[in-house]
């Protein structure tokens, strides 16, 4: 299996359409007309914050994949996408305090419901790596982890829809009929910014399949070589170690 | 609130940048490092198969 396939194109694309997302930020979007040059936040924090949350979903629809065909290699792809999305939460997280505390001086605020559920979701897929860490016999271990990834799949757009019928007391509503109109310039930036983002999202994404993929096939090879008796027993890891 | 001004502004939005940039460089960082690893896993294998060959060269000779 070659998960490698068309990344030196991918990369080319994903590093071209940040450099266009940042250069349009800081050169063409205009300056909010509420917040000002602080604004400029949202450029990045966003479309992370979508990517992440749609990585999340894709995680639990290649756990369906997994459960249905048994296939390993989707077992892989649900928990790369998981990993990924959750070192994209982390630069939501990490943003949205920068920004909080420049727009209301605060780094956290605790009743505002948008960001507390992206902290519960994030919360909730910080236990997949040691739920899967804590399963030593591999076939188990990917059921479970699918089954997880799939419930917490699911609970990531009624998180969404519950965020967004709820009151919000000081955080925007960015893709809402009124929250959303923003102006020609900074929708098409914005629309940049996001596919910088979900462009890079599966960049990396291909690439620690590539690289799981690799290690996994080089250390099978290697125990077929050296024979089963040759060499250690494989070490337990929250990683799939089998394709 | 009201809006920031720039020069109280501008620190803030750089943060925010440099935060993204970072986590990239240290998840590449990281993916170098393995890569490091998968490297030195090629080198072990290729020894074995080198130590395969030189076996198998031996018992050829032993035939002969």
């Amino acid at each position: 299996m070659t998960f490698g396939r068309g990344l030196r194109a991918l990369s080319i694309a994903s590093a071209a359409l940040i450099t266009v997302a940042f250069a349009l930020v800081f050169f063409y979007a205009p300056n909010d007309a509420d917040q000002g040059f602080i604004q400029k936040i949202f450029y990045v924090h966003v479309p992370m914050a979508i990517v992440a949350l749609c990585g999340f979903v894709a995680g639990g629809v290649f756990a369906i994949k997994h459960l249905r065909s048994g296939d390993r290699a989707d077992d892989l792809r649900s928990y790369v996408a998981i990993h990924i999305s959750l070192v994209l939460a982390v630069g939501v997280l990490l943003t949205g305090s920068i920004w909080a505390r420049a727009s209301w001086g605060h780094w956290w605020v605790w009743d505002e419901p948008t960001l507390v559920s992206f902290l519960i979701v994030f919360l909730l897929y910080a236990c997949y790596q040691p739920l899967r860490f804590s399963i030593e016999d591999p076939e188990r271990q990917a059921r479970y982890a699918a089954v997880f990834a799939i419930v917490a799949g699911a609970f990531v757009p009624l998180n969404f829809t519950a965020v967004r019928m709820a009151e919000s007391l000081t955080h925007p509503r960015v893709l809402s009929t009124t929250g959303g109109a923003m102006p020609g310039e900074m929708r098409l930036t914005f629309i940049v910014a996001l596919a910088g983002m979900a462009c890079l999202f599966v960049t990396l994404w291909r690439y620690e399949l590539a690289s799981k993929s690799a290690s996994i096939q080089l250390r099978s090879l290697k125990r077929r070589l050296a024979g089963d008796d040759g060499l250690a027993p494989l070490n337990r890891s929250a990683a799939p170690q089998h394709l | 609130m009201p809006a920031l001004p720039l020069d109280d502004a501008g620190p803030y939005v750089a943060a925010a940048y440099l935060v993204f940039l970072a986590l990239i460089l240290i998840y590449v960082s990281i993916m170098a490092t393995k890569l490091g690893r998968i490297e030195r896993e090629i080198g072990e294998l290729s020894e074995l198969v080198e130590r395969r060959s030189e076996r198998s060269d031996e018992r050829d000779q032993e035939r002969v």
